[in-house]
């Protein structure tokens, strides 16, 4: 499908009550903020939100989650100095929390999008991340059965795009964009800047287009 | 001894030409410390290998940190790629050695260094338990007493565990140990004697 190019309001309309968002960026490193802006306008609430961390500051994730419009969180990493509105929900109840480590986070996403059933994985084999779930011994070695994590939405960060929607990323900044990318039915990426069709050298492009269903520029 | 000597011992055990992953906290200091011709690459779990040094807010690039998400540098030869990259890195054992924090260790390797118990704590994992699965050797830089005077190199672990069996070294603020098959040897101790040790900790040790 040809990738649409547009505004973040129009991006994020369709997203619904009790959607799974997964959310790209590494702290604030590749949060689409004003993608999330635009949802917070939207107004879907109920959601199950895929994030690495919980939201940092103020902004981003942290005023979805502040606006109270986030049900649960599935993340590996939500504890934070500055993820102060994510601790009030938690405390408060009104949040759940998934904790995944981050490799199985960004794995079960990469299934996702590749058309994997499931994995084994000797990622917290003997933890209580492990406790009660399917366990497998390979050539000697412990392995715990997971599942793929697929989104209806992702809301990503790129750094530039051409107007096919082939995506460039900037730096660490790259981080779970690429996966979830491929993960979710309605790819929505943030970019600073769309170029026009071959400006990107195709050896450099790291999201392919087919990924990719909606652009938005917003200026860094 | 503080912090920073420990610090510069583990930097120069770190092999020549080793991949290395650095945990939050004090491990980060390592970097420090490590000889720009020894050849050693940082990664760091958000994506980079050749990662630099920790940089002020006011040099920052916010596209640009490192797993506690600070700001920092990127070396000659660095490379840029994606968390399910990055994480096959360390599963697929391409990563020689991680050095993480611990709230305890058992004897026989076991970690503990993602959640205390407590019921009102707000648990975070990250990718110590990545890190603990996936890489070649884990060790660990730890204080060896909490300040109330209890051990963290334990029989068994009585946190939540991170990963077991992983944690082939322990390096701490009084001494240093290998853990292997055939226990656990003291190979450096600092202000403390192995007599000392002995019985302080509630782990057969082995006098190197």
């Amino acid at each position: 499908m040809k990738t649409e190019v547009t505004d973040p309001v129009t991006a994020v309309k369709e997203i619904k009550d009790g959607d799974t968002v997964l959310v790209g960026g590494f702290g604030m490193a590749g949060m689409p903020v004003e993608l999330i802006d635009a949802l917070i306008e939207h107004g879907a609430g109920d959601l199950t939100i895929v994030s690495n961390n919980a939201g940092n500051g103020d902004t981003g994730l942290a005023a979805l989650i502040a606006a109270g419009r986030v049900r649960k969180m599935v993340c590996s990493f939500p504890r934070q100095a500055d993820s102060w509105h994510f601790d009030a929900a938690y405390r408060a109840g009104t949040i759940e929390l998934e904790l995944v480590p981050q490799g199985n986070l960004a794995e079960r996403m990469r299934a996702a999008g590749a058309g994997i059933g499931a994995f084994y994985c000797p990622t917290g084999v003997g933890t209580p991340i492990a406790e009660g779930r399917e366990t497998r011994v390979i050539d000697g070695r412990e392995y715990v059965l997971e599942h793929p994590i697929r989104g209806d939405v992702a809301l990503i960060r790129a750094h530039v795009a051409d107007r096919l929607g082939n995506l460039v990323y900037r730096k660490t900044a790259r981080n779970f964009g690429p996966v979830m990318a491929t993960a979710a039915t309605l790819t929505i990426a943030q970019v600073s800047r769309i170029v026009e069709v071959g400006e990107l050298d195709p050896e450099a492009v790291v999201t392919p287009s087919i990924y990719v269903n909606r652009l938005v520029e917003v200026a860094a | 001894m503080n912090t920073e000597d420990l610090a510069r011992i583990i930097a120069a055990d770190i092999p020549a030409g080793a991949y290395v992953n650095l945990g939050i906290g004090q491990p980060t200091t390592i970097a420090r410390y490590l000889k720009p011709d020894s050849g050693v690459t940082l990664h760091t779990e958000n994506g980079m290998l050749g990662m630099g040094e920790v940089v002020p807010a006011e040099e920052a690039d916010w596209d640009l940190t490192n797993a506690g998400k600070q700001p920092v540098t990127e070396l000659p030869g660095a490379a840029y790629f994606h968390h399910a990259d990055s994480f096959a890195m360390m599963r697929g054992g391409h990563l020689d050695v991680c050095v993480m924090g611990a709230f305890q260790v058992a004897a026989g390797g076991d970690l503990a260094n993602w959640h205390t118990g407590a019921p009102d704590a707000i648990p975070a994992v990250g990718g110590a338990m990545d890190l603990a699965a996936g890489a070649k050797e884990v060790w660990v830089m730890m204080t060896l007493f909490t300040k109330k005077g209890e051990p963290k190199l334990v029989p068994s672990c009585t946190y939540p565990l991170t990963g077991k069996a992983c944690v082939t070294r322990v390096y701490t603020d009084v001494a240093t140990f290998h853990l292997g098959p055939s226990g656990v040897r003291v190979v450096a101790t600092d202000g403390i004697t192995f007599d000392q040790l002995t019985t302080r900790l509630d782990v057969p040790l082995i006098q190197a």
